[in-house]
Parts: C-alpha cells; sequence; structure tokens
C-alpha cells in the first residue's frame, strides 16, 4: 500500500438538462509523499472534480481514493488534509485572526495562527471581519486556512485566481518555503508557468483524461514550442514522431499536427521525407499556445 | 470548545438576528398581556392570560431562535463555507451539536426575558413550577432545533427565510401560540400532532397540572426522530459546488 496518494480508475459523469456531461473519464494517480504535483489544463479538463472526489466531497462513479492509505474522509477527519477550494466565501462576523484560531482548534498539530497570519503576509488584516475583505484579501485568508492546518498534504485548487501579479508571486515564494518541509502539495492551476516554476511533477489534463504526465522539462518538450500543421494523409502519427525536431504527432482529417522541439529541425526533416506533405503552416511560439494546442 | 466558543460569538455578533429573536416576542407579549393583565382564566383552559401568552411567546421566540440554525447553514452553504468545514477533522456530530447548542443559547436568552417581563406583569409561580416549566419548553425544542438543520439543508439561502418564517408561523398558529386550541374540532387534532402545540401546554404546569401525557412524548420523539433522520441524509448528500 503507498503511504502517498492513490487515484485509481476514477470517473464521474454529471448530469445535467442538457444531458450527461462526463467530467472525469477515468483517471489513475499515484503520488509519492512529498511530492509537489500541479495539476494543469484549461477550464473543464475534469481539475476541480478530480480534486472534489480526491477530498471525499464527491462521491466517484467508478474508482477508489486514497490518502496515506485511508479513505480520504478518515485522512480528512484526522486533519491530515488542508484545503484551499476555489470557489467559496468565508465565514462572516468573525475577523479573520478569530475566524483562524476556531478552525485551528480543531487540527491537532495546528500551527500558530500568529505565525501563520506573518508567513501569508495578512498581519495587518487580522483583525477585519472577514465580510468586510477585498476578493484578494479573502483568497489570501483561505491560503492561511490551508496552512493553519500544519497538514501533511496541501491541496490548492487554482489558488492564484483573483490574485494580482504581485500577491501571486508572494503567494508562491510563501509555498515554496512550505513545500520544502517535507509536505505533500497538489495544486490544480491553468498557467503553465506556475506549474513550470513550482511543482516537482506535472499532470497535464484535457477533457476528464490525464495526457501527460512528467517533470516540468518532460512536459515542455512534450508540449513543444512550436507546432506544424500541414495535409498529409496516408502517413501514421507514429512514423511522424521518429522525424527529428518532433516531440508529437496528431492525426486530424487528412492533415497532421506535429508539436516540435526545434522546429526548424522538424521541418526540414518533414519535407524532405514526405514531399507530397501540402498546406504547411508553422504556428505557435509561446508555451501557452502550444498547451492549448495539445489539450483542444 | 474553542469552536463553539467563536460559533457563538458571531451569532450574538449578527446584532440584527439578536435583537429581532429577542424583541419582537416580548413586543407582542407587551402588546397582548399588559393590557389584560388581570384577566383570569383564558377561554376555559383555567390559565390566567399572562401566564398563558408569557408561555406562547417564550414557546414561539425560542422556536424560532432553534429553526434559525437553518438560516445559518443555508447561507453557508451557498457561499461555499460548508464545503470548507468538511475539509476539517470537525465531525458531523459535532457540526450539528454546536448548530443546536447556539440555536439553544439565543432560545435561553429568549425565554429568560420573557420570564423576566411576565414576573413583572405579576406572574407568580413556585420556583419549581418555573424549573419545571422551562424543562419542557427546553425539550420540547428538540424536534425544532432537527427541523432548522434540515431546512438549513434543503434551501437555498434566498430561500430559507421564508422556507423557516413561514414554518414558524404555521406551527405557532396551529399549536395554539396565539389563542388556545379547542378541545374538540379538526383543528384539535391536527394540532395534537404538532410538536408546537406540546410546547405550549408547558404552560399548564403553571397551574400545578403536569406538562404532557404519553401522547405529548411520543409525537415530540416521532417528529425529532423523522426530521434528524431526513436532516442526516439532506446532509450527507449535499457537497456538491453549488
Amino acid at each position: 500500500m503507498s503511504a502517498g496518494i492513490q487515484l485509481t480508475g476514477l470517473k464521474k459523469t454529471y448530469r445535467t438538462s442538457h444531458g450527461p456531461i462526463e467530467a472525469v473519464r477515468g483517471i489513475d494517480l499515484d503520488i509519492a509523499p512529498g511530492q509537489t504535483v500541479a495539476l494543469l489544463g484549461p477550464n473543464g479538463a475534469g481539475k476541480s472534480t478530480t480534486i472534489d472526489m480526491m477530498l471525499g466531497l464527491t462521491r466517484p462513479d467508478a474508482g477508489t481514493v486514497t490518502l496515506f492509505g485511508r479513505p480520504p474522509e478518515q485522512a480528512v477527519g484526522s486533519g491530515a488534509v488542508g484545503a484551499m477550494l476555489q470557489s467559496g466565501g468565508l465565514m462572516r462576523d468573525l475577523n479573520v485572526r478569530e475566524l483562524l484560531l476556531q478552525l485551528a482548534s480543531l487540527y491537532p498539530r495546528a500551527e500558530d495562527v500568529d505565525r501563520t497570519l506573518e508567513l501569508v503576509g495578512i498581519r495587518e488584516i487580522a483583525d477585519q471581519r472577514t465580510q468586510k475583505l477585498s476578493g484578494g484579501q479573502a483568497q489570501r485568508v483561505r491560503f492561511a486556512i490551508a496552512l493553519v492546518t500544519n497538514a501533511e498534504l496541501l491541496v490548492l485548487d487554482e489558488p492564484t485566481v483573483g490574485m494580482d501579479v504581485e500577491s501571486r508571486h508572494a503567494f508562491w515564494t510563501t509555498m515554496r518555503r512550505l513545500a520544502s518541509g517535507g509536505r505533500t502539495v497538489l495544486f490544480a492551476t491553468h498557467y503553465l508557468e506556475e506549474a513550470d516554476e513550482f511543482a516537482d511533477r506535472v499532470v497535464l489534463m484535457a477533457h476528464g483524461e490525464v495526457v501527460a504526465d512528467g517533470t516540468p522539462n518532460e512536459i515542455k518538450a512534450k508540449v513543444g514550442s512550436r507546432t506544424i500543421r500541414a495535409t498529409l494523409p496516408d502517413v501514421s502519427p507514429e512514423e511522424l514522431e521518429r522525424l527529428p525536431g518532433v516531440t508529437a504527432a496528431e492525426r486530424r482529417g487528412s492533415g497532421i499536427v506535429l508539436a516540435c522541439s526545434d522546429s526548424d529541425e522538424a521541418i526540414r526533416a518533414l519535407v524532405a521525407a514526405y514531399p507530397q506533405a501540402s498546406n504547411i503552416e508553422i504556428g505557435g511560439g509561446s508555451l501557452e499556445e502550444a498547451f492549448l494546442e495539445l489539450t483542444a | 470548545m474553542t469552536y463553539l466558543r467563536y460559533e457563538l460569538l458571531r451569532t450574538i455578533r449578527n446584532r440584527r438576528f439578536f435583537v429581532i429573536s429577542l424583541g419582537f416576542p416580548i413586543l407582542i407579549y407587551l402588546l397582548v398581556a399588559a393590557p389584560n393583565r388581570h384577566a383570569g382564566s383564558l377561554a376555559g383552559t383555567g390559565i390566567s392570560l399572562r401566564v398563558y401568552y408569557m408561555v406562547s411567546l417564550a414557546a414561539f421566540g425560542s422556536m424560532n431562535a432553534v429553526l434559525a440554525a437553518g438560516t445559518r447553514i443555508a447561507a453557508e452553504r451557498t457561499t461555499g463555507w460548508n464545503r470548507q468545514l468538511r475539509l476539517t477533522p470537525l465531525s458531523t456530530r459535532a457540526y450539528f451539536a454546536t448548530k443546536v447548542a447556539t440555536g439553544y443559547v439565543v432560545a435561553c436568552s429568549a425565554i429568560a426575558l420573557l420570564y423576566a417581563v411576565g414576573g413583572g406583569l405579576g406572574v407568580h409561580l413556585k420556583a419549581t413550577d418555573w424549573l419545571e416549566m422551562t424543562g419542557y419548553l427546553l425539550i420540547g425544542l428538540i424536534p425544532f432545533a432537527a427541523l432548522g438543520i434540515l431546512l438549513g439543508h434543503l434551501v437555498t439561502a434566498d430561500a430559507v427565510g421564508p422556507a423557516v418564517g413561514g414554518a414558524g408561523a404555521l406551527f405557532a398558529f396551529l399549536g395554539g401560540f396565539w389563542f388556545p386550541v379547542g378541545k374538540t374540532g379538526v383543528l384539535h387534532y391536527v394540532a395534537q400532532a404538532l410538536p408546537s402545540y406540546w410546547l405550549v401546554q408547558a404552560a399548564h404546569v403553571g397551574l400545578g397540572g403536569a406538562g404532557w401525557g404519553r401522547e405529548g412524548w411520543l409525537v415530540l420523539a416521532i417528529w425529532t426522530l423523522v426530521a434528524a433522520r431526513l436532516a442526516m441524509r439532506a446532509y450527507r448528500r449535499d457537497t456538491a459546488r453549488q
């Protein structure tokens, strides 16, 4: 039994008035203790649903979750999990310090509240009522709520949404310091840079599935810096992937899409090997665009 | 314990809620009972008007205070706070216990204030009668605590006001808070099946009578069990993102 986090065959379909939506279509994930993992993907990739199932907030249609060898409810009940949810108001009529003291009282190994306020940089708003906070301040309080637990596992669902550049920077500086303490951290984001800078491992999700899983460098190589599109029927993606400079190939009808680590080398090789290729386009340039390309 | 302390603190800080919960029943009591403070037996119940309405309004105020747990729960659900709470080690039992305890603190304040005003209007009872009456009231509130939690988990924040207010008004009206329920007729049977009816019957203690018999205990037990069971089910189901 793994001591970390294990997701096995997770599936979830939501019934809506427009018919069923398969939010998560079968996810297997094994996270070792102490790892910092980014769950990267565009909106609607199934990240939040996966996190909800991981935390026991949503019951999966199929599959199992274990956190440190236990079902999520038990791990949560023992105070092993600190979470920062994506949406969610704060309870009103308490000030920030009181709210943190109230929650900290529930955890067996809680962090000191004043230390947490200091760490997150919100000591100056400690005496403000929660209903009077700005969006960015509330987001930092949510972060403090996750940290005051002093839990072994931190789960952060899009933690920097709604933060300005400066707070985002401060947030990741704090996180980096924390993660070095041997905690397991899992965060969802749709910013490739955040995943790249901060995670040991990036799990790329699209359409409810894991489409890539590796170190940030491996993911970047796979996503590539540019893409080549061309009309080229009757050549298999496997053959195309063997071309130099190409990291991934995909067929779309009679066309092909190549993700490249070196598009100059790839285009020369492509034209040499397949002179019949037509309508050639080289696109992208930013990692973001290439990433959107792969998860589209 | 720390958790409960802050929950109470934030309930009391919500001044509008607190003042209305305590002030409204006293206002009605003064309006009804003060001009008729010397009236004797009310509508053949053998209970003086000032005692009957003191207990009625103590019941009304405390019932609303306990039901109001639902309002707070619905608000927490709508903002998503309950999802955050579920990721803490706070157990379901402790969560419910905190909500009920908070409701009871407000309820006890409402009861105590009404007794004080009743005493001011010349209600004289033996010390044991006061205590016994209070005991019946506090027990009679149990099903309402469960109902409050149930409503809080069924209804959204924008609908919970009318839901809780409506339920409270209906229970008050049919249970005989505003006028004694007759000894016969359909209304009498309907009333006896309601937990609010038995809440007001605590007033009989003021006459040296018993609070309620086997029937009353049975009605309260059934309402409590059913509401608690349904509340539990609603709570379990209710984790989805809003």
